[in-house]
C-alpha cells in the first residue's frame, strides 16, 4: 500500500507493507542514515524524531507514523549545512565509527530543546538509550555540554 | 616542533559520519539483489545425517540454497591473519558436524529476506545429537573429541593435537623457574578466571556482493582485513584472487570481531553462482551466537619472592577455551605471556605455559587486548599481593622493577606469533612518568593511606583504590606489512591510498596527518582512499595495534620519496641545485642564506611536471615491515565503592596515564583510551556469556548482556605522556588495545583495598561479590 509520510519536512509517498517497521521503511527508501544495530529497541542506532520525540524506529510500525513529523539526523543538519551539535560532535572526537552518531545526535538534539542547560548527569541520562562501544561516552557527553554552552552564550537557536 | 602531527585534527570523515552521510556495508543495495539468511545449529554438538532442502527450494522466490550438498568441503581458518595463518585449518563453511550452538548449517538466498527466513524453516534436517563438551577445564581429558577425523591441521609447523582437543600449545622459559620457585622462602599460587565477552560493535557483521561489468566479484564487507578476506574467499569459494575485489566502506566498530572471515564466503558463493547481487546481514543474536568472542581463560600464577618483595620466580600457566574452532587460539595464547611477562623484566626465572582447548561452545577470536587482557587480571593482582605481603608501595615497585628504555626481556625472543619472537630492546618508555603523574593526579598515596587505615571499619559502603601497570605491543614484528601510495595533483593536492582499515579509530586522518607533516601541506589537501583491494596497496589490516605505527611508517617513507621528487622538480624550475631548496607551506623555496630568494608553489610544480618539461607523474609507493613491536605503556588507577549489603561494586574515579609515544592525534588517542577503559570496566563488572546446560547462550541481546551506557560511566581522566619511539612515525607507538587491560586488575586490587578479600573470577557480579565477602 502507498502511504504519505512527512520525512525531514518533505512529503514522501512510500510503498509499504502494513507490518513493516518504520526503520525498514526508512532504510528501504534511501534514508540509510538511520542505522540498525539490534532491531530490538536496545541500542538507539535507529532513533528518529517523531513529532520531536526520540523513538527507536525499529519498535514502531511505519503506519503509526504516517500522519506525524519524522526527522532523521539529516533533518537537523547535513554535510553542507550541519547543525552546531554535529559540528561539535565532529570537532570533539565524539564520533569514532559513527554508527551510533545519528541516533546519539538526535537524542542530544531532543535534550537541548527541552533543557538548554543540562548538567552532565542529565546529559548522560538523556543518552541512556544510545549505546556506543567506541568512545566510552566521555567525548560525547563533552560535545553535548560544549554545544549547550555555545548555544547559550551566543543565543543560537536550538532548531 | 610539529605542524600537523600531535594536533587534534578533526577526523576527515567526521562531519559525514555525524550527518549520516557516510555509507556502511548494509547501506549498499543493488537491483535484483538477493537476500541471504543462514541457518545455524541449535545443538552444541550434533551430526547432520540428512539435509533435505527440496521443500524449501519449491518456495517461490527461493533462488539458491548452499549446504554440504553442493559446497565443496574445504578446510580453512576464519581468522583473518597473515598467510600462512598461525590458526589451525579446522573449519568448513558448511560441514556435517555441528560443533556449537550457532555453527553454520546452510544458507538460503531469496528474493526477499522474509522468503529466505521462511525457507530456512522448511529445510528438513535429521540430526544425530552428540554429547557436548562444555567444560573447558575437562577438555583435554574428555572422551568427547571435537575435531574427530575431519582432517583439521595446523597450517604452520606448531604443536597441534585434535585427538586431545588441543588447538594450541605454547611454552617458553627464561632461567630455571622450578629451581628458583623451590628455593623461594615466600610463595603465592593462585588461579584466576575470566569470562567470555562479545565485542558488541554497534554495526552487526554484513557482506554485500555483486558481479561487476567485466564479470568480477565485488564484496563490500564489514571487515578489518580486506586483503585477508580476498585471499580466504578465494580459497573457500574457489574463485581466483584476480577475480575478487574487496571493499571496506565505513565500518561500525570492530575491536577484533571483524578480523574474522565469516559472512563473505557465503555472499560470494551466492553471487558467483547466481550472478546476482547478494546481501547478508547478521542479526544481533547471530552476532552474539555465531561470530567470535573473547576467549574464556583460566590462568594459574605461581610466584616466589624475597622478604623485600623481589620476585625471583614467576610462572604463568594459561588455559584457553578456544571454543569449537581454533581461530586465533595460538596467537591469543602467546600474547597472554608475551604482553605481560616482559613488564617486570628483572624477574630472573620466568616461565610461560599455555594450552588452548576445543569445546562445544562459541569460538574465541581476536578481541582488543588479545590475551593480554585475560592474563593481566591475574598478573596485576599477583604483583599487588606481593607488594601487600612485603609492605611495598606498588607504584614505587613498578617504577623500580618495570622494563625501561635500553632494557630487554628474554620473553620477546622466546614468544612470538606461533613461532619464536623477535629480540627487542626498549627504545621508548615514559612508564615511570606515567606512574608518577598518574598517581599524583589520582592522589594515590593519600587515598591509599586513608583506605589502608580503619576508614572502612564498620561501614556498609567500603572504599578502596587499586592500580595496575600495563604494556602491549605495536604491530607484529617481521611478519605484518603495510604499504602506501601517494600521487600529486595539479592543484597541489595529493591522493593518499592505503590498504589500511579505518574502523572508526580515525586512521585515515592520522595517516594523512603523517603525510602532511612530511610534505608541509594541510591535512585537507589529502584525498584519502583506503581499504579497497583493487585501488589501494596491500596492508595486513587493522589488528595487533598496528595501523598508526606500521602503516604510518609506510606513509612517512612514501611521503619522503614524494618530497624528494617535488624538491627535484622545484629546483629545476627555480634553476638551482636540489640541495639549495627546501619545502615550506606548499612551496619549494631557496634555503636561508641563498643570495636571491626564489619560490615556487606545489601547484605550479605539479603543472610543470604534467605539461611542461621532463614530464612525469609525481608519485611513490612505500612498504614497511617493523623490526620490532615497541610496547606502549600505561598506569591505571581506580577508586571504587563496595556495597557490602548488595555486593554492588561502583567505580567512582578512574585515571589512566598512557605512553603511546607521540600521539599523532591526541583527541583520537584519548578516545581510544576512554573507549577501551569503559569496555574494560564493563567486562570486569558485568559482561559474560551465560550458557544453558546444553551450551546455548542465554543472554544474547544487548539488554541481557549489559553493554554500558552513558549513565554507567565514572569520571575518567586520560593523561597522555609522550615518549619518542624512533622506529615509529614521528615517534608514535600504539594505543588502541593496551587500555582495556587495566580495569580487571585495578578494580580487583581496589576491592582488596576496600574489603581485604580477593576476587579471582570475573565478572565481579553482585552475587559473586557477596559470596566472596561471606567466604
Amino acid at each position: 500500500m502507498k502511504i504519505k509520510f512527512n520525512i525531514n519536512s518533505k512529503i514522501e509517498e512510500l510503498e509499504i507493507r502494513p507490518d513493516a517497521t518504520l526503520l525498514n521503511v526508512l532504510r528501504d527508501n534511501g534514508f540509510t542514515e538511520v542505522k540498525c544495530g539490534c532491531s530490538e529497541g536496545e541500542c538507539g542506532a535507529c532513533i528518529v524524531l517523531i513529532d520531536d520525540k526520540t523513538v527507536n524506529s525499529c519498535q514502531v510500525l511505519a503506519m503509526s507514523a504516517a500522519s506525524k513529523k519524522i526527522k532523521t539526523v539529516k533533518g537537523i543538519g547535513t554535510l553542507h549545512n550541519p547543525h552546531l551539535l554535529q559540528k561539535i560532535f565532529a570537532s570533539t572526537g565524539a564520533d569514532q565509527c559513527g554508527f551510533c552518531s545519528p541516533g546519539m545526535v538526535l537524542s542530544a538534539y531532543s535534550l537541548l530543546k527541552e533543557n538548554p542547560n543540562p548538567t552532565e548527569k542529565e546529559i548522560a541520562e538523556a543518552l541512556d538509550g544510545n549505546l556506543c562501544r567506541c568512545t566510552g561516552y566521555v567525548k560525547i557527553i563533552e560535545a553535548v555540554r560544549r554545544t549547550a554552552q555555545i548555544m547559550n552564550e551566543n543565543l543560537i537557536s536550538r532548531e | 616542533m610539529f605542524k600537523y602531527v600531535k594536533k587534534a585534527v578533526e577526523k576527515i570523515d567526521g562531519l559525514a559520519l555525524v550527518t549520516g552521510n557516510e555509507k556502511y556495508t548494509d547501506d549498499f543495495s543493488f537491483d535484483k539483489m538477493l537476500y541471504v539468511s543462514v541457518l545455524h545449529s541449535g545443538y552444541a554438538h550434533a551430526q547432520i545425517e540428512e539435509l533435505d532442502d527440496s521443500a524449501a527450494r519449491k518456495i517461490p522466490g527461493v533462488v539458491e540454497i548452499l549446504s554440504y550438498n553442493n559446497v565443496n568441503t574445504i578446510l580453512y581458518t576464519t581468522a583473518g591473519q597473515g598467510f600462512p595463518e598461525p590458526s589451525p585449518y579446522d573449519t568448513i563453511l558448511f560441514g556435517k558436524t555441528m560443533r556449537f550452538v550457532g555453527d553454520n548449517v546452510c544458507a538460503v538466498a531469496a528474493e526477499t529476506k522474509e522468503i529466505a527466513d521462511i525457507a530456512l524453516k522448511k529445510i528438513k534436517i535429521k540430526y544425530k545429537r552428540l554429547k557436548p563438551l562444555l567444560n573447558f577445564e575437562q577438555s583435554d581429558n574428555s572422551k568427547i573429541i571435537i575435531h574427530k577425523n575431519d582432517g583439521a591441521f595446523p597450517k604452520i609447523p606448531v604443536y597441534y593435537d585434535a585427538s586431545k582437543n588441543i588447538a594450541a600449545m605454547v611454552e617458553a622459559e627464561a632461567g630455571d623457574f622450578e629451581k628458583a620457585f623451590g628455593e623461594s622462602k615466600n610463595k603465592i599460587e593462585k588461579n584466576f578466571y575470566v569470562s567470555y565477552a562479545s565485542h558488541c560493535a554497534l554495526e552487526p557483521h554484513a557482506a554485500v556482493s555483486y558481479i561487476d561489468n567485466r564479470g568480477r566479484l565485488v564484496i563490500i564487507s564489514t571487515t578489518q582485513v580486506p586483503f585477508h578476506v580476498r585471499r580466504i574467499v578465494s580459497h573457500v569459494a574457489e574463485i581466483p584472487i584476480s577475480k575478487i575485489r574487496v571493499i571496506k566502506p565505513r565500518i561500525g566498530g570492530g575491536f577484533g570481531g571483524k578480523q574474522e572471515v565469516l559472512l563473505e564466503p557465503i555472499a560470494a558463493l551466492v553471487t558467483w553462482r547466481t550472478k546476482r547481487p547478494a546481501k547478508l546481514v547478521y542479526s544481533r543474536k547471530e552476532v552474539f551466537n555465531s561470530t567470535r568472542t573473547r576467549h574464556q581463560y583460566k590462568t594459574v600464577f605461581k610466584v616466589g619472592f624475597q622478604d623485600n618483595g623481589i620476585i625471583t620466580a614467576l610462572h604463568l600457566d594459561a588455559l584457553e577455551n578456544s571454543g569449537a574452532y581454533g581461530s586465533h587460539a595460538l596467537t591469543v595464547l602467546s600474547n597472554a605471556g608475551s604482553k605481560t611477562l616482559p613488564l617486570l623484566n628483572k624477574i630472573e626465572n620466568l616461565k610461560f605455559t599455555g594450552k588452548g582447548v576445543y569445546t562445544n561452545l562459541p569460538c574465541g577470536g581476536a578481541y582488543r587486548g588479545y590475551g593480554a587482557t585475560e592474563a593481566y587480571f591475574g598478573y596485576g593482582q599477583i604483583i599487588d599481593m606481593v607488594c601487600e605481603a612485603t609492605n611495598n608501595n606498588i607504584v614505587e615497585y613498578y617504577k623500580k622493577w618495570s622494563i625501561k628504555s635500553g632494557e630487554t626481556s628474554p620473553i620477546f625472543k622466546a614468544l612470538g606469533e606461533g613461532k619464536e619472537g623477535v629480540a627487542m630492546t626498549i627504545t621508548s618508555s615514559s612508564l615511570e612518568e606515567c606512574l608518577e603523574t598518574g598517581s599524583k593526579e589520582f592522589h594515590w598515596n593519600e587515598k591509599k593511606k586513608l583506605y589502608d587505615s580503619n576508614f572502612n571499619k564498620g561501614k556498609r559502603i567500603k572504599r578502596g583504590v587499586g592500580m595496575a601497570a600495563l604494556m602491549q605491543g605495536s604491530a607484529i614484528p617481521e611478519i605484518d606489512m603495510a604499504s602506501a601510495y601517494i600521487k600529486m595533483n595539479d592543484d597541489g593536492s595529493f591522493n593518499l591510498n592505503i590498504g589500511a582499515t579505518d574502523l572508526g579509530t580515525g586512521s585515515d586522518t592520522i595517516l594523512a596527518q603523517i603525510a602532511a607533516e612530511v610534505l608541509d601541506v594541510p591535512v585537507e589537501k589529502f584525498i584519502v582512499t583506503s581499504s579497497d583491494t583493487d585501488f589501494t596497496p596491500f596492508d595486513t589490516g587493522a589488528y595487533a595495534s598496528s595501523t598508526t605505527y606500521l602503516t604510518g611508517q609506510a606513509v612517512k617513507k612514501c611521503a619522503e620519496n614524494i618530497k624528494e621528487q617535488i624538491l627535484k622538480v622545484g629546483a629545476e624550475i627555480l634553476g638551482v641545485i636540489q640541495n639549495e631548496v627546501e619545502i615550506e607551506n606548499e612551496q619549494v623555496i631557496t634555503k636561508p642564506g641563498f643570495a636571491d630568494f626564489r619560490k615556487i608553489s606545489f601547484a605550479e610544480i605539479c603543472n610543470y611536471s604534467f605539461y611542461q618539461n621532463n614530464q612525469f607523474q609525481i608519485q611513490a609507493t612505500a612498504s614497511h615491515v617493523s623490526p620490532k613491536s615497541p610496547p606502549p605503556f600505561a598506569a591505571h588507577f581506580v577508586e571504587i565503592e563496595v556495597d557490602t549489603f548488595t555486593g554492588i561494586i561502583k567505580v567512582i574515579n578512574y585515571v589512566a596515564a598512557v605512553d603511546c609515544g607521540t600521539p599523532i592525534n591526541p583527541i583520537l588517542a584519548e578516545g581510544q583510551a576512554e573507549g577501551a577503559i569503559v569496555n574494560g570496566i564493563s567486562y570486569a563488572l558485568v559482561e559474560n556469556y551465560y550458557f544453558s546446560e546444553y551450551g546455548k547462550l542465554l543472554n544474547d541481546t544487548f539488554g541481557k548482556y549489559g553493554v554500558y551506557t552513558a549513565s554507567d560511566i565514572p569520571p575518567i581522566k586520560v593523561i597522555l605522556i609522550d615518549s619518542y619511539e624512533e622506529t615509529g612515525p614521528f615517534g608514535a607507538k600504539s594505543i588502541s588495545e593496551i587500555n582495556i587491560n587495566g580495569p580487571l586488575p585495578a578494580i580487583a586490587n581496589a576491592f582488596f583495598n576496600a574489603t581485604g578479600k580477593r576476587l579471582f573470577k570475573s565478572p565481579f557480579t553482585p552475587e559473586d561479590v557477596l559470596k566472596v565477602l561471606k567466604g
